[in-house]
Parts: C-alpha cells; sequence; structure tokens
C-alpha cells in the first residue's frame, strides 16, 4: 500500500491572505493526504525547519503579496543547505507569467495559478510525489 | 385588498403555479452565489406584511432603508475613489496625479506588506516585500511625498491600515500641517477595523484588547482634533474575499461595528460623539439582487440598532454610510477583458445600493497591480453608470420590487440568527478567540470551491467556456526591484538626518504612556512630527503591548 503523501501548506512573509492555502489544505486532506498547516507570516527558515521536523513529501507555498521571487529561492535554498533538496516545492497565488516559468526553471515542482480545480493539483501530487511504502 | 381582489390573485397565482409546475426547467443551480435559495417569483404575499415607513421611510429618513441622504445621487455623485499604491511615495504620487487628471475625486491609499504589519524598508522581514502590493511608507517624509502637490485640505484621502492605523493618521497629520491645511480641514478615512483583521484579512500586529485600546483614542482624539474623519471603515470586504457568504458579510461586519460601539461606550465615550464619523467598507460581489438587498439590509439593522439599543440621538449616528468595491476574488486570470464587464455588474449593484464611495477593480488584478491602462477602463466603468446609464436619476429604484423587499427582510432576519449566535458566545473577541468566524468563512470558502469544482456553480472562462491553450497576454505593472532598495536607503537617511535625542525621548514618552492609561494619540503625532518611523513607533508600543498570535487552523 502507498504511503500517504505528506505535504506541509506554508504562507511565508507578511501576506495574511489565506483563502487559497486553506481551501488546498482542506482538498488535499479530503483525498487522503496528510496536511499540515503552518499557520501565518513564516519566515523562510520557520517554514523549511516545519518541513524537514513534519518530514513532508512537498512543500505548497501561497503568496499573494508579489514577494514570490525573494520566498521561492530562499525556501529552495535553505532546503538544500538542510541536505532536504528530496522535499519538492509547489506553489500558488498572484504570480505573472513570466515569473511561474523563471520559478520552474529554478526547480518548482509546478506552480497553479488562480482559478486552478484543486482535482488538478491532487492529481498533479498523486503522479510525481506518491511513493511506495 | 378586498376579498374578492384577494381570491383573484389566488386564483391567478394557482394557475399559474400549475403552468410552472407542467413545464420542464434546466437544470441549472438557481441558488445565489451564497447558495441561498430564490424563488422563481415573487409577489405582493412576500411582502404583504411590509411598512412603508416602518420598513423603509424616505431617504435619508430612518430607517434609512432608500439610502442615507435625502437628494442621494441627485445632489452628488458617489466618490469615485481607485485603490492605488506601488513603489516608492514618489512612484504612488505620479498615478495619483494620473488619477485627479482623469476625474477621479477621492484618494485611497494601498500600502505596502511591511507598512501594513509595521515594520521599517530596512528590517530582515520586509525583504522581498517592499512596495510590491502597495506603497511603502516609512516616515512622515515619504508622506510628505506621497501627497506632494495635492491640496489636503480640498481632497479626501482613504488609507487601507489596520494595526498601525494610529502612526499612518499621525503622519498624514503631520504631512497636512506641513503644507498648511489644519487637522480640522483634512478629511478622510482610516480602516483602523482590527476584528475584521482577526476575523479574515490577517495583518494584526497587537493583541485584540490592546488594539481596541488604540481604537478608541483614536476615536476620542479625532472628535476633539480631527472632526472630518472617519476613524474606522468598518469592513466586511476581506471577510467576503476569504469567502463568506453575502449574508455572513452583512452579520459579521455588522457584530463588528456594534462591538466598536460598545468599546466607545465602555471607555467612557458618549455615543453620538464618535458614531457619526463611524464607516463602512462593502463588497460587491456577483449575485446582483442579493448584493442590492444587503447594502439595504445593511442600513435598516445598523439605524435600528443604533437608535433602539445604543440610544444614539443624533440621526448621523444612525447612518450607514459605506465604501463599496468590486469582488477582487470574482475576477480570472483566464480571459482578464472579461473582468471589465464582471466589474461593471457589480459596480453597478453597488450604485443601486445606494454606496457612498465605490472602487472598481481593474481587469489585470489577478496577475499583478494594475496598469495604468487597465486602471483607467476600471475609473470609465463607474462614469459610464454615472453619466450615462441613467440609473442615478431616482433614488433607490429597486425599492418596492418584490423580490428585492422579500431578500432585503431575509438578509436581516439571517443576520440577526447570527448576532444572536455571538451574543451566546459571549461577543465578538470571545468569537474571534474561539476560533467562530474563521470557521464559518473558512466553510463557505471550501464549498463555494466544491460547487465550483462539481459545475454548480460557473465561472465563465474557467469551468465553463475556456479557451483552448489560453496564452494570457496582457501587458502587466512590474515592480522595479531597485525600489526596494532605493527605500532602505531612504528611510536610513530619515534617521540620520533628525534629531536622534528628541526620536528617543519622544519614544520612551510613548513606551511610558502604552503602560498606563492616556490617550496615546497626541504622543504618537509628537514622534510622528520628529519623524521616528514607523517600525520604531511600532517596536516602542510592541515591548508593552505584545503581540497576537493565531493558531493555524483550516
Amino acid at each position: 500500500m502507498a504511503r500517504k503523501i505528506r505535504v506541509l501548506i506554508a504562507k511565508p512573509g507578511l501576506d495574511g491572505h489565506d483563502r487559497g492555502a486553506k481551501v488546498v489544505a482542506n482538498a488535499l486532506r479530503d483525498a487522503g493526504m496528510e496536511v499540515i498547516y503552518t499557520g501565518l507570516h513564516q519566515t523562510p527558515e520557520m517554514i523549511v525547519e516545519s518541513a524537514v521536523q513534519e518530514d513532508v513529501d512537498v512543500v505548497g507555498l501561497s503568496i499573494l503579496s508579489g514577494a514570490h521571487m525573494t520566498m521561492f529561492p530562499r525556501i529552495m535554498d535553505l532546503l538544500r543547505e538542510k541536505g532536504a533538496a528530496y522535499i519538492k516545492v509547489v506553489g500558488g497565488g498572484i504570480i505573472p507569467e513570466e515569473d511561474v516559468k523563471r520559478l520552474e526553471s529554478m526547480g518548482v515542482a509546478k506552480v497553479f495559478g488562480p482559478g486552478t480545480d484543486t482535482r488538478d493539483i491532487v492529481d498533479f501530487l498523486k503522479n510525481n510525489f506518491q511513493h511506495a511504502a | 385588498m378586498k376579498k374578492s381582489a384577494e381570491s383573484e390573485y389566488e386564483k391567478g397565482k394557482k394557475h399559474w403555479e400549475s403552468s410552472f409546475g407542467e413545464e420542464p426547467v434546466q437544470d441549472v443551480d438557481f441558488s445565489t452565489v451564497s447558495s441561498e435559495s430564490v424563488k422563481p417569483l415573487y409577489g405582493p404575499d412576500d411582502m404583504a406584511d411590509l411598512d412603508y415607513l416602518r420598513d423603509l421611510g424616505f431617504p435619508g429618513e430612518y430607517p434609512f432603508t432608500r439610502g442615507v441622504y435625502p437628494t442621494m445621487y441627485r445632489g452628488r455623485f458617489w466618490t469615485m475613489r481607485q485603490f492605488s499604491g506601488f513603489g516608492t511615495a514618489r512612484d504612488t504620487n505620479g498615478r495619483y496625479h494620473y488619477l485627479l487628471d482623469h476625474g477621479q475625486t477621492g484618494l485611497s491609499v494601498a500600502f505596502d506588506m511591511p507598512t501594513i504589519m509595521g515594520y521599517d524598508s530596512d528590517h530582515p522581514r520586509s525583504e522581498g516585500e517592499v512596495g510590491r502590493c502597495g506603497v511603502a511608507i516609512d516616515s512622515l517624509r515619504d508622506m510628505e511625498i506621497l501627497f506632494d502637490g495635492i491640496d489636503l485640505s480640498k481632497i479626501t484621502t482613504s488609507m487601507t491600515i489596520n494595526a498601525p492605523a494610529s502612526i499612518l493618521l499621525a503622519f498624514y497629520l503631520c504631512a497636512g500641517e506641513k503644507k498648511g491645511a489644519r487637522s480640522d480641514q483634512v478629511g478622510g478615512t482610516i480602516q483602523n477595523d482590527i476584528l475584521k483583521e482577526y476575523i479574515a484579512q490577517k495583518s494584526w500586529i497587537f493583541p485584540p484588547e490592546q488594539s481596541m485600546r488604540l481604537i478608541t483614542d483614536i476615536m476620542a482624539f479625532c472628535s476633539d482634533h480631527v472632526p472630518r474623519w472617519n476613524t474606522i471603515s468598518i469592513s466586511g470586504y476581506h471577510i467576503r474575499e476569504a469567502g463568506s457568504t453575502a449574508v455572513q458579510e452583512l452579520a459579521f461586519t455588522l457584530a463588528d461595528g456594534f462591538a466598536y460601539v460598545e468599546a466607545g461606550i465602555a471607555a467612557g465615550l458618549d455615543v453620538d460623539v464618535f458614531a457619526p464619523r463611524l464607516s463602512f467598507f462593502f463588497n460587491a460581489h456577483l449575485d446582483f439582487f442579493e448584493e442590492i438587498a444587503k447594502y439595504r439590509a445593511a442600513r435598516r439593522i445598523w439605524a435600528k440598532r443604533m437608535k433602539e439599543k445604543y440610544g444614539a440621538k443624533d440621526p448621523r449616528s444612525l447612518l450607514c454610510r459605506f465604501h463599496t468595491q468590486t469582488a477582487g476574488c470574482t475576477l480570472t486570470a483566464q480571459q482578464p477583458e472579461n473582468n471589465i464587464v464582471r466589474t461593471a455588474f457589480q459596480a453597478l449593484s453597488a450604485v443601486l445600493g445606494g454606496t457612498q464611495s465605490l472602487h472598481t477593480n481593474s481587469m489585470d488584478e489577478t496577475l499583478a497591480l494594475p496598469s495604468e491602462k487597465a486602471v483607467r477602463s476600471a475609473l470609465r466603468t463607474q462614469q459610464l453608470i454615472a453619466c450615462e446609464t441613467g440609473v442615478i436619476n431616482t433614488i433607490d429604484p429597486l425599492a418596492g420590487s418584490y423580490f428585492i423587499e422579500a431578500k432585503t427582510r431575509e438578509m436581516e432576519e439571517k443576520a440577526e440568527e447570527y448576532f444572536a449566535k455571538i451574543d451566546e458566545m459571549g461577543g465578538v473577541v470571545k468569537a474571534i478567540e474561539a476560533g467562530f468566524f474563521q470557521r464559518e468563512i473558512g466553510r463557505s470558502a471550501y464549498e463555494y470551491q466544491k460547487a465550483v469544482e462539481r459545475q454548480r456553480k460557473i465561472v465563465v472562462g474557467v469551468n465553463r467556456f475556456q479557451l483552448e491553450d489560453e496564452a494570457i497576454e496582457i501587458p502587466i505593472l512590474r515592480i522595479d526591484p531597485h525600489v526596494e532598495i532605493e527605500q532602505r536607503n531612504a528611510v536610513r537617511k530619515v534617521r540620520t538626518d533628525r534629531d536622534n535625542d528628541k526620536v528617543s525621548r519622544e519614544l520612551t514618552r510613548l513606551g511610558k504612556a502604552a503602560a498606563g492609561t492616556d490617550n496615546l494619540m497626541p504622543i504618537i503625532v509628537d514622534c510622528a512630527r520628529c519623524y521616528c518611523t514607523e517600525g520604531e513607533i511600532i517596536a516602542a508600543l510592541k515591548e508593552v503591548f505584545g503581540e497576537y498570535q493565531e493558531p493555524p487552523i483550516f
């Protein structure tokens, strides 16, 4: 039997818009994943520490404040520094197409834009991060 | 109604019901966007017990269902106020001049996240966020630049700022003072609605009790010194954006309003001293008639409670005056031009609902802050409604509609049910601490998302009428990363140029006062005047007040 996918949903930076993060957290949980939500106003350090401590497969970052080009690379770097590059990073928020391409070329597994169906997020995580027990 | 007429009516109604029942209806969700049921037809029996004077009254008269002013848009149009801010104060000042040159009639400042959360631009937590989703303001110096060339005694300014509202108001007053506008001449609004921050928008700094003290200090200070200032804009906008239903927006917002009134009274203020300066801020969402009913219900509920429960005597204390913004959360990244149309419908509902001012969103806001062209179309949408559609010719034109009156009544009743529930929990602050609002809103948001994914609710361009392989090709506003460096240098320069002995004296004085019970506003104004930065003032208050933490629930 496959191990349940463990996901950390995180809100980096000062942005308080948590509707999307919570909707996705609920949808992933209803799809049978183990979901941990960091709460708001997290620094990259706090997020990486939680990700390592909680032994997650994937971190989902939600940013609507425009700080994504600072937050994503910082979190990817910190994961590498902690020897946790095996933890994948996905994200969503108010992120222009051009930045989506740059983030994906830096190794962010996927950026989900506004209007994404939560079932597409579930499918993406299951297809890419489902490991055997 | 005479008996014979009544039976004719009943006969006609039965006949229609049976005709309706025989015909097939489409497999479409006919409930509102908030999933409230709607009947296929409303008639006289849906408002049989409506008493015109008791329930509607005349415009400008109790219970103000038809509007807060006797003349409404015949007297003047609503204020066209586009929420705007990005980059440095200089960048945003340019946008303000642009908007004023194109016929905008009021200003509305959007601050960046560090300003909203009380950090200076050179604080480590500000990294990557400076000037991104609003303008960066660190001290009085930035405020002076922001309003360069604008007469603060002539224009009114709304500032979307909450936890640090006292400080930004102080910067504004000092900027006015330097430009020759006295505090009794300047007019405007600070959002200053901390309760909805804990409930929905989540930009808090201090715990609730200390935050409420700052708010009552502001109310007292402004009633003495800044009589044209709206001290709180009690906001449903963010509650709705976070995913609430229309009824939840209405009920939670008014409940917050009553909590501020009770706090003011508990602080020893006369309700008629501060209540006339309370204003509201609602969302204009998708469901056209539900929104109009919401605004009408809000006016009626507020007037009744203020009069009956809180004993307000000044008629101005009874007025639910409100700003409206179209619903950002309904905009789609897909086929963004459709957003112009969505926004127009939403703006029309706000006008038919009797709004005092309006912000129309721009088509590109799911991708970035709006470009100049996009924001101009958004402003033009309001001008079209005002000057071309004719809807402003008569006041509250939908009054007496069977549907609108029934819906207005229904929303009032459902809001009352929420008020009772909140009272049972011990009031708004207790309900926040119990996570009540957060859970209610989170559940509504998730239910709506599922309804969209099941295709019960349709989002044009997203789950129906999509384009294959759509490439999103609209020009968007980019914030130069250099802004952050420039702003960091600017705040450091402010710190070297000022009288630092005076600064530390004022900050110490503020800390001492915060530990006591004196009104903090005059001291915050003194701090602002000698160029203390926002971050320094907040830090001095944090020392005494501490910080709020929310348990992460979803």
